[in-house]
């Protein structure tokens, strides 16, 4: 048990937080943050193969798999689907209740933790959250794919941006703040090492030969997935080289979907939350997020392609999941207990 | 075309609109001239954007099927009910008068049990209660107040009086409604309420705040207050969520508090921090595991030793349901008379006990002309309206009152009033009741309005949500019209 908060007591209620309601605003921003990246990782392959109708049956599998592995589905989605093409993918990536990452799953998700705090949240962010959801409910997939994917993307994607819009104009600068950073910069960073992840295999030194129209343009939408590619071009003007692309994703310090900027942030959160304020560290998460950040101020490209950039991504994703399950392990002072039982879940209202 | 002009039945019924001969009473008038210069079109357009608003706003409960909760919406009809400010004094009167002979009652069965020695409620009932805790016979609640927050059930006979159904004395639901249903009006017809003088319903919150801060131990600063919910999965977790933002207090699930050296505590970010007085939407059984239902999962262990030691008050305390017992319920009249020596200003619907030998005799022998309903459930659950009923169902409730006479009450059936309800084909009669919330703080105070709950299926006497109900907002006038 943690130590009871010692005399003098807190002010009434100033900066008090409830550890379950700190946690539900972290997976509340968290999934919300995943559901825009699925939206747009999906978004962006499909308007990709529109451009490449050529391809073969083969390169449009690998193509689609490596979709499916960065969003960490692949198992799941070979269990459960035939083959893998566009509009497979596409139910299962958006629609599929099955599928915890989906669209669908992830703002149901959202939903149901800002449900939990809908007294903590603003009524606009409430709002947003409920009307995406009933707004997703009332679609599937085949009709979506009738009238074309593109607008209903552009939909989610403009939700998620209206309800980080709105947080950041209606939510106050406290710790649940905090928390609603932390699970956006954690999902972003993550989302960031996956598009990149799924591209490694070309900046292998054995690879350097690949390129050509179609790699260009793969990479082109790598850059599109992360929303980077008019800021790409605004640092590297003529051409899109897989180095290069790598090195911004990764190393930019100014670009807000690079793990650079990203770690960068998010690192300051965990303080905050953790109240680690002196030079050195007491928690291992604030550790962690420090030399990670080392690691991402000090290395260069030159570094992360001679270790290998899977292996490299692969370390920074462990290593942001753990800060993010050490900063709620850390600020959870109650046991993980199953939900209440059914028929207590009715008890008799008057 | 008006809305009006669909050829409205009246039929045999007391209604709330219109007079005996098809006139509008004057309270409405007002109100039917706007709405006459309403197209149906124009009518719908309101009716779907008020609809659209609660199910963006997430204005809905939970209805449990077999397995999976639905959320619903609780459709709301856009004609109001009105009460004149004479009437409502009349109603305020009675609710006030009500609810300070039931707290006498409920100090008194506490504790020295006069009314139980003197004979006018029979020990028996009192100790038979499903709700009666005699583990707290002797214990005062703080401030000596049994019931903070009181949701009483009015209704209105063939002639337009009202009379008491039921009070609920446990935790009362729908004064989230009260106010949402208020918002959507102002939103639907803004100009409305210039016209009308409409007594505001907003400030509920910050009475139930005050009469809540008005119980908390004194420790010289000021209380931490919390409200304590069942959890997301309740059918009324929207109301719990509404009613802490509008108190700007933390909403709690028993798995946030833990029980240290006889005082409550909740977690947070920063470890432990004291609480003072719990609002609980919980029932007495599912409170405290090492008390009560030792299955609950949404309780606290130990919360009821703290409670005993006077560290934390609840509201409403523990044990008040003994009141809202609907076999106690026929005895009000008497208690009222017992402790205030008055007589009611609002009087109990006629009710029949099955458990006295004579009333039995009667419910079995016109079981199928009466209302019969269960001694402790609530949500419409559990009744049998004879008139209504197939002869299967009525020889099942025959049985069951016959086994289990403690357990059944009967009433005639009353002919509710009705309102003018828009349906698919125009507006119609439907029948509605009235629950007003009452709060006792300091003082007690009646919110000027309440939740009207209308029969949405035609015919239909129940107005419960769970059963095909519906609710208006109901519009209580400050002087004449």
């Amino acid at each position: 048990m943690p130590p009871v908060a010692k005399p003098p007591l807190p002010p009434a209620r100033a900066g008090l937080m409830l550890s379950r309601v700190a946690h539900s605003l972290y997976w509340m921003s968290l999934y919300i943050e995943r559901a825009e990246n699925v939206a747009r990782l999906l978004d962006v392959n499909l308007q990709f193969l529109l451009d490449f109708q050529g391809l073969n049956d083969q390169l449009l599998e690998e193509h689609w798999g490596s979709i499916l592995a960065s969003s960490g589905g692949e198992e799941q989605f070979e269990a459960l689907y035939e083959a893998a093409d566009s509009q497979s993918v596409t139910e299962f990536l958006a629609f599929d209740p099955r599928n915890p990452n989906s669209i669908l799953s992830c703002v149901f998700a959202a939903r149901e933790n800002a449900r939990m705090i809908r007294d903590q949240i603003s009524s606009e962010m409430w709002e947003t959250i409920n009307e995406l959801y009933l707004f997703l409910k009332a679609r599937n997939a085949l009709e979506v794919w009738a009238a074309g994917p593109y607008e209903f993307f552009q939909q989610v994607k403009r939700y998620s941006h209206l309800f980080q819009g709105l947080t950041d104009a209606t939510y106050s600068r406290s710790e649940g703040w905090e928390f609603i950073q932390l699970g956006k910069l954690i999902e972003r960073a993550d989302k960031t090492t996956r598009i990149l992840d799924v591209k490694y295999h070309i900046l292998l030194p054995s690879a350097s030969d690949v390129g050509g129209a179609v790699d260009t343009a793969q990479w082109h939408a790598v850059l599109r997935s992360a929303s980077a590619l008019d800021a790409y071009r605004r640092y590297y003007v003529h051409e899109i080289l897989p180095w290069k692309v790598a090195d911004f994703l990764i190393f930019s310090d100014s670009f807000p979907r690079s793990l650079h900027y990203c770690v960068s942030q998010l690192a300051g959160f965990v303080n905050r939350i953790l109240g680690e304020t002196s030079a050195t560290p007491r928690t291992a998460a604030a550790r962690a997020a420090r030399e990670l950040l080392a690691d991402l101020q000090s290395l260069t490209i030159a570094d992360v392609l001679e270790k290998g950039l899977h292996e490299f991504l692969i370390e920074v994703q462990d290593s942001l999941d753990g800060i993010g399950d050490e900063v709620v392990q850390t600020t959870m002072f109650y046991p993980v207990e199953s939900g209440p039982e059914e028929h207590q879940q009715q008890q008799q209202q008057q | 075309m008006s809305i009006f002009n669909a050829g409205y039945d009246q039929a045999h019924f007391f209604d709330e609109m219109f007079g005996p001969g098809g006139e509008f009473r004057p309270h409405y008038r007002r109100l039917a001239e706007r709405l006459e210069t309403l197209s149906e079109a124009e009518f719908n357009h309101r009716r779907a954007a008020v609809d659209l608003a609660f199910l963006r706003r997430g204005v809905t409960f939970t209805v449990y099927d077999n397995t999976e909760g639905t959320e619903r919406i609780f459709p709301f009809d856009l004609i109001p009910r009105i009460i004149p400010a004479d009437e409502w004094a009349r109603i305020e009167a009675g609710l006030v008068q009500r609810l300070t002979a039931l707290n006498l009652f409920l100090h008194d069965v506490y504790h020295e049990q006069k009314i139980l020695k003197d004979k006018v409620v029979p020990a028996a009932q009192i100790f038979s209660a499903k709700h009666f805790r005699r583990e707290f016979m002797n214990f005062s609640a703080p401030r000596n107040i049994y019931v903070h927050m009181c949701g009483t059930d009015l209704i209105r006979d063939h002639d337009g009086q009202y009379l008491v159904l039921e009070d609920n004395l446990r935790c009362p639901s729908g004064a989230s409604y009260m106010i949402e249903n208020r918002a959507a009006m102002r939103r639907a017809f803004p100009n409305l309420f210039h016209s009308y003088r409409v007594r505001p319903v907003e400030s509920y919150a910050e009475e139930l705040l005050k009469s809540l801060r008005y119980i908390a131990p004194d420790r010289g600063e000021r209380p931490n207050v919390v409200l304590l919910t069942p959890g997301v999965y309740n059918s009324a977790y929207f109301e719990h969520t509404f009613l802490a933002r509008q108190m700007g207090i933390p909403i709690v699930e028993g798995r946030d508090l833990v029980v240290r050296d006889a005082r409550v505590f909740m977690r947070t970010t920063a470890g432990l921090v004291p609480v003072d007085v719990i609002y609980r939407r919980i029932d007495d059984d599912f409170l405290d595991p090492e008390v009560f239902r030792s299955d609950s999962m949404l309780g606290v262990p130990g919360l009821v030793g703290a409670y005993r030691a006077g560290n934390v008050a609840l509201a409403n305390p523990i044990g008040t349901g003994v009141a809202d017992d609907k076999v106690i319920y026929a005895y009000v009249p008497r208690i009222i008379k017992y402790y205030l020596d008055q007589e009611p200003i609002l009087p109990n619907v006629n009710t029949y006990l099955a458990s006295e030998p004579s009333d039995r005799k009667f419910i079995l022998e016109n079981i199928a002309r009466l209302v019969v309903k269960s001694a402790n459930e609530a949500g419409g659950y559990g009744m049998l309206i004879g008139p209504a009923a197939s002869a299967e169902e009525v020889a099942d409730f025959r049985a069951k009152v016959a086994a289990q006479p403690r357990n059944f009450i009967a009433q005639d059936p009353i002919q509710l009033s009705r309102s003018p309800t828009w349906c698919d084909r125009g507006l119609e009669g439907r029948h509605i009741d009235l629950r007003p919330y009452i709060l006792h703080g300091e003082k007690i105070v009646v919110t000027p309005g309440g939740l009207t709950r209308v029969a949405l299926r035609r015919g239909s006497l129940v107005v419960n949500s769970s059963q095909g109900g519906g609710s208006k907002d109901t519009w209580v006038l400050q002087g004449d019209v």
